[in-house]
């Protein structure tokens, strides 16, 4: 090996030590952008248990993958045909141990996941209700193009683009679509769901402690998809009863008409609420006996 | 060299022979790999009919406040359109049996008897489906009927292709006679016709029997 | 008269539709007029546009996979650097109406236009070689299937000059693909180029399957067959088992848009849950279709180069027999987030489980390959030890979204995306790299250059990790796939990396294009003059470079696996006289001109142009009785053309 003069060693090896800091500063801000927003970053019992079940099938993988990448390199290196001290055993190609091995691995692997992929479907299936002291809120959820309506059933208001919920209760969701299918998917919460027309899917999550947590669509539905965002407000209970008291007081009424305007085509819809719904609304609009959208026609 | 060796060396060649597995007797004559690949071809159409038999499983019920199964088919009219197409295969069996005795004669009225019976069945099934549009129960009428449509009309199609296809066949052995490529040929046929019988009973029973209970 | 279309179909104000079209139709003029200009049309049309000789065949997929790669990549940079720049606020270059389309047809054009051919085309190629034997067993066929695949590809390429194309994504979910939704021609130019491609790729798949399972050399019974031909068989069933459903599928959707039915629609008692099942049900088997040949020519090349036969070769029968079965048992588990219930989702999760382990098996069995053997770092093994390492992460993925819990956070998401990219290209373009490397001396009779070949291949890894690496991040942040922009300027980072793997893997495509440019310049120098330049094993290296047309004067008496490495143990001479006369399949052009009619047939009924559309199916049908009726005849090749030819090519190297 090259030894330069003194200067020279210890101005390679400050570089290799900029670098080997640089790569371990973008992981750990990686890391630390992962954990502060996303699918990590659980703020309820779905996405816990979700994030948990990432994590461990993650690690019961890598046993696996990480020795197989450093085989697969490390033979490639040993064996290369430059080197004559590797053994060569050109017709060497059948070993019943080695096959039971090589079997038994992979089938161990995907018992001890099959485990997790049953009993995580069973908990974490979105129609499954949470189990909470506090009741459940219901609300009702349709997709249109391209914004989100939300309907209080109990509560009698609605709310476009914008979900206010009272944080530790449970949330219990049906959810449709006017048009065509889409996604409704908070990441932070947990589980996400297709929205269908004609149909109702149904989704349980809870929102631990109060924040702002945003959603969107998360299957595509057409030109204006990606503005279809929206935020959740979880909210501590007390001020979610003032919002609903201000909410009944003030924007307008969402009947089978107003529901009508609404459903026309449009995007990058500011958020707002409604004092009162038509208490039939969501039914029909899965039932599909509402006005359903008309795209403009097309350019050719 | 002597007799022993002779015959020790001729049952060496033939055992070898008669040992020799399917499998490694190389690649195999011609008409065994065009009846072959029509199989694998028939296969994958009964596939293809298998995506449409799922659809309309699925979409059976589903009549929008229209007509359903029951109200609308008529098993009498489907009766003398199964014995019809049924009767066909009966024929074109026979004509390839003529076809290998060489008594063409046979062959041409078998073929055309089967081209007569195959013509009254698509007849007896275009008719089905202009009554069923005049009555106001058309594909576009539900779901139920866009799936019915499609099944039995892509059988109906393909029936219609067969009579096309049993016409040129039939133009062939005229005028080229029962040459090997011809009878290949003739063999895929009849193993298509065949095959249209065999979707024709599912239909029949999944959907006419089934739909009409 | 002419339907829906008019001059307004052209996009004359749109720039970027304009400049690519321009581009385009120069590019196909230019390669149009060389050729007429040289006088290479008598030569182009008899030796490949009516080829019905496999070899020439498979040169002309993988040639048709390697053009729709560029088309396919610039969407993909497209897409990059819209994304690159469109955050916070900002829209970026590419407006929603736009770059619907290009994800669409990037999706598109690179699994059925690239991966597919690719694959098809060195199973063409390879197959019928390996097996001992001189075609395949419809030759004709062979041709239709090719041309028709050429007309999907030619529709779709046309949406950029006349029209649009789909903006519904690569598989067209209804409803947003039905009239009410998508009332454009952009969902017709992907149905009916897609079902034009779809029937020869099924007539390929019974090709292929009768070929293998009817016609191998004599004394090669199943178990002496070469994996390659395993994963191809095993391949070739599922495209004869699932491209129907497609078919189907595709023929409901386009009844739906044409004739007014409801299999899909909102109203009428449409169900687009049952699109969704049909149209998976083709799916999930169609990615094992690609990866199978993939695995078959890793196997091939790490036994070629580690000199030592594979390992465990029944094991990886019994796999490659495995994934095929099992592919048709895990579709839902691309929809787990649809609501199908606890029960129906673990069922399908444990199964997409279980198709990991033959998967498994055989990463281990090409690990043990390598074990102990002496390993030649040629350009084709490069590749197949990069898709080791990568293929296993990308298959971690999967696996990890094959647990229902876990997919219902991440599907759709950009981790999605990079989960299928990184098995894409790690596994099914890096194989068909590898492939490429290894057969082109056969195919061409020269090898291709080492060195640029590795600056392609440490381009394409590279870049391939700085792309999509980041889109796992960005899957587990939040992101969700097809946005044409984005509100959280954190993402943007991760996108600027991604943009630059981007590019990084251009200079990869770059590289190959100089390969083959330089090793076409440079041919003398790497000429393969013996026909086994890499040592190898199977009995496609038996034959000189490039084969003669009938490949094999004498079919060979295969005794055992790696037939041709035990002939060469064994001291085997090939003869070189004392030929019978064999029977050669005469050209044809059945196969242009049906797939031209297809092409006329096709672009009419996107357009509603009735008339020209039964014109189109009329003369493709009068074509096929046309060529049926004409016998045409086979080829006699003597005795004696056949003992020169022999002789010609074991003539020893200096005496040329």
């Amino acid at each position: 090996m090259h030894s330069g003069p003194p200067g020279e060693r210890s101005g390679h090896s400050t570089r290799l030590y900029g670098y080997c800091a640089g790569a371990v500063l973008a992981a750990k801000s990686c890391v630390a952008t992962c954990l502060a927003a996303g699918v990590l970053d659980a703020q309820g019992p779905v996405a816990a248990a979700e994030r948990l079940i990432l994590i461990n099938a993650t690690a019961i993988m890598l046993v696996v993958v990480v020795p197989v990448i450093l085989l697969t390199l490390g033979f490639a290196w040993w064996y290369r045909a430059s080197n004559r001290r590797a053994v060569y055993s050109p017709v060497w190609s059948y070993s019943g141990q080695i096959e039971l091995v090589v079997w038994s691995i992979p089938a161990m692997v995907v018992i001890l996941l099959a485990g997790v992929g049953w009993t995580g479907s069973h908990e974490l299936d979105p129609a499954r209700k949470l189990k909470s002291e506090i009741e459940p809120l219901r609300i009702d959820v349709v997709s249109l193009d391209w914004k989100w309506l939300f309907i209080y059933p109990d509560q009698n208001v609605a709310t476009l683009n914008e979900l206010v919920v009272p944080a530790a209760t449970p949330l219990e969701f049906m959810l449709t679509s006017a048009t065509v299918m889409n996604a409704f998917f908070i990441p932070q919460l947990g589980s996400q769901i297709y929205t269908m027309p004609g149909m109702a899917t149904r989704l349980n999550l809870l929102a631990d402690r109060p924040g702002d947590y945003p959603g969107l669509s998360s299957h595509f539905s057409g030109d204006g998809f990606a503005d279809m965002r929206f935020v959740v407000h979880a909210v501590p209970a007390s001020a979610f009863s003032a919002w609903l008291n201000r909410t009944r007081k003030a924007g307008s009424a969402l009947s089978a008409d107003s529901y009508a305007q609404l459903a026309q085509p449009s995007s990058h819809n500011p958020p707002q609420s409604f004092r009162s719904v038509d208490p039939h609304l969501f039914e029909r609009i899965v039932q599909q006996t509402v006005a359903t959208a008309v795209l403009p026609a097309a350019k050719h | 060299m002597n007799a022993e060796a002779a015959s020790t060396e001729l049952s060496e060649v033939t055992g070898a022979a008669a040992r020799r597995a399917l499998a490694e007797s190389g690649p195999a004559p011609v008409a065994i790999v065009v009846a072959y690949g029509f199989w694998i071809f028939l296969l994958s159409d009964i596939i293809m009919f298998s995506a449409l038999f799922a659809s309309y499983a699925v979409l059976s019920g589903q009549t929008a406040g229209g007509p359903a199964g029951r109200d609308l088919f008529n098993l009498h009219h489907v009766g003398v359109e199964t014995v019809c197409l049924l009767f066909s295969s009966y024929t074109c069996g026979l004509g390839l049996l003529a076809v290998e005795r060489r008594r063409l004669d046979g062959f041409y009225l078998s073929f055309a008897l089967t081209f007569v019976l195959g013509a009254t069945f698509l007849g007896l099934e275009i008719s089905e489906f202009t009554s069923l549009v005049a009555r106001g129960a058309g594909p576009s009428r539900s779901a139920f009927l866009s799936a019915f449509f499609s099944l039995v009309g892509l059988h109906g199609v393909h029936v219609c292709i067969g009579l096309i296809w049993l016409l040129f066949t039939v133009a062939q052995v005229a005028a080229r006679g029962p040459r090997d490529f011809v009878r290949r040929r003739l063999l895929c046929f009849s193993l298509f016709w065949h095959a249209l019988d065999i979707i024709w009973v599912g239909l029949l029973t999944l959907v006419y029997l089934m739909g009409a209970s | 008269m002419l339907g829906k279309l008019t001059w307004s179909a052209i996009p004359l104000g749109q720039p970027i539709p304009m400049a690519a079209s321009l581009f385009i139709t120069i590019g196909v003029f230019a390669v149009l007029g060389l050729v007429t200009w040289k006088g290479w049309w008598p030569y182009v049309w008899r030796e490949w546009l009516t080829s019905v000789d496999h070899k020439r065949i498979g040169v002309m997929y993988v040639l048709l996979a390697l053009v729709l790669l560029l088309r396919g990549f610039i969407d993909a940079i497209m897409m990059r650097s819209q994304l690159a720049i469109a955050a916070g606020g900002a829209q970026g270059y590419l407006p929603p109406e736009h770059y619907d389309q290009i994800f669409s047809a990037h999706g598109t054009i690179m699994i059925f236009f690239m991966a597919m051919p690719f694959m098809v085309g060195l199973m063409n190629f390879v197959v019928p070689l390996q097996l001992g034997v001189r075609d395949v067993a419809f030759p004709a066929l062979n041709a239709i299937s090719f041309w028709l695949t050429a007309s999907g590809a030619l529709l779709v390429n046309l949406s950029l000059v006349v029209g649009e194309f789909a903006r519904t994504g690569w598989l067209a979910y209804p409803p947003l693909s039905e009239l009410q939704f998508s009332p454009g021609v952009g969902v017709d130019y992907y149905l009916w180029a897609l079902q034009i491609a779809g029937i020869g790729t099924l007539l390929a798949g019974i090709n292929m399957v009768t070929t293998i399972l009817k016609m191998r050399a004599p004394g090669m019974s199943y178990m002496r067959m070469p994996v390659f031909c395993w994963t191809a068989l095993a391949s070739n069933l599922l495209i004869v088992a699932a491209f129907p459903i497609l078919t189907a599928t595709f023929g409901m959707l386009l009844l739906d848009r044409y004739a007014g039915m409801h299999f899909f629609t909102n109203d009428g008692g449409g169900n687009a849950m049952l699109y969704f099942n049909l149209i998976w049900a083709w799916g999930h088997p169609e990615v094992y279709i690609l990866i199978l040949p993939a695995f078959g020519i890793f196997s091939e090349v790490i036994a070629t180069f580690s000199g030592k036969a594979l390992f465990g070769y029944r094991s990886m029968v019994l796999a490659t027999m495995a994934i095929c079965l099992l592919s048709f048992m895990v579709w839902l588990h691309h929809f787990f987030t649809m609501g199908a219930g606890a029960d129906v989702n673990a069922f399908f999760g444990i199964m997409s489980m279980i198709i990991a382990v033959p998967t498994g098996v055989k990463v281990f069995n090409w690990l043990f390959t390598l074990y102990q053997g002496r390993i030649r770092f040629e350009v084709p093994l490069l590749w197949t030890i990069g898709f080791m390492v990568t293929f296993t992460i990308g298959g971690l993925s999967g696996v990890l979204m094959a647990v229902p819990p876990a997919d219902f956070v991440l599907h759709n998401s950009l981790f999605l995306v990079a989960h299928f990219h990184n098995v894409i290209i790690g596994g099914v373009f890096f194989g068909g790299m590898a492939g490429y490397n290894y057969w082109f001396p056969k195919a061409f009779g020269f090898t291709l250059d080492k060195r640029l070949g590795i600056v392609s291949f440490w381009c394409w890894f590279v870049g391939f990790y700085l792309a999509f690496m980041p889109l796992y991040v960005l899957g587990l942040l939040g992101m969700t796939r097809r946005m044409q922009h984005y509100a959280d300027l954190s993402w943007q980072p991760y996108m600027i990396v991604a943009e630059i793997g981007a590019l990084v893997i251009l200079c990869g495509i770059v590289a190959t294009i100089a390969q083959l440019i330089v090793s076409i310049r440079q041919r003398e120098r790497h000429r393969d003059r013996g026909g086994d330049p890499w040592n190898g094993r199977t009995l496609e290296w038996s034959t000189a470079s490039p084969p003669p047309a009938y490949n094999f004067a004498v079919l060979p008496e295969v005794a055992s696996l790696d037939a041709f490495w035990i002939m060469k143990l064994r001291g085997n001479r090939m003869p070189v006289e004392h030929f019978e006369s064999i029977r050669m399949p005469k050209n044809s052009a059945n196969g242009f001109v049906t797939a031209f009619f297809a092409v006329v047939m096709g672009f009419a009924l996107i357009w509603h142009i009735w008339w020209m559309a039964i014109f189109g199916l009329v003369s493709a049908a009068i074509t096929l009785v046309v060529f049926g009726w004409l016998e045409r005849g086979e080829n006699e090749v003597s005795g004696e053309e056949l003992a020169m030819s022999e002789r010609a090519r074991l003539r020893p190297v200096d005496a040329t």
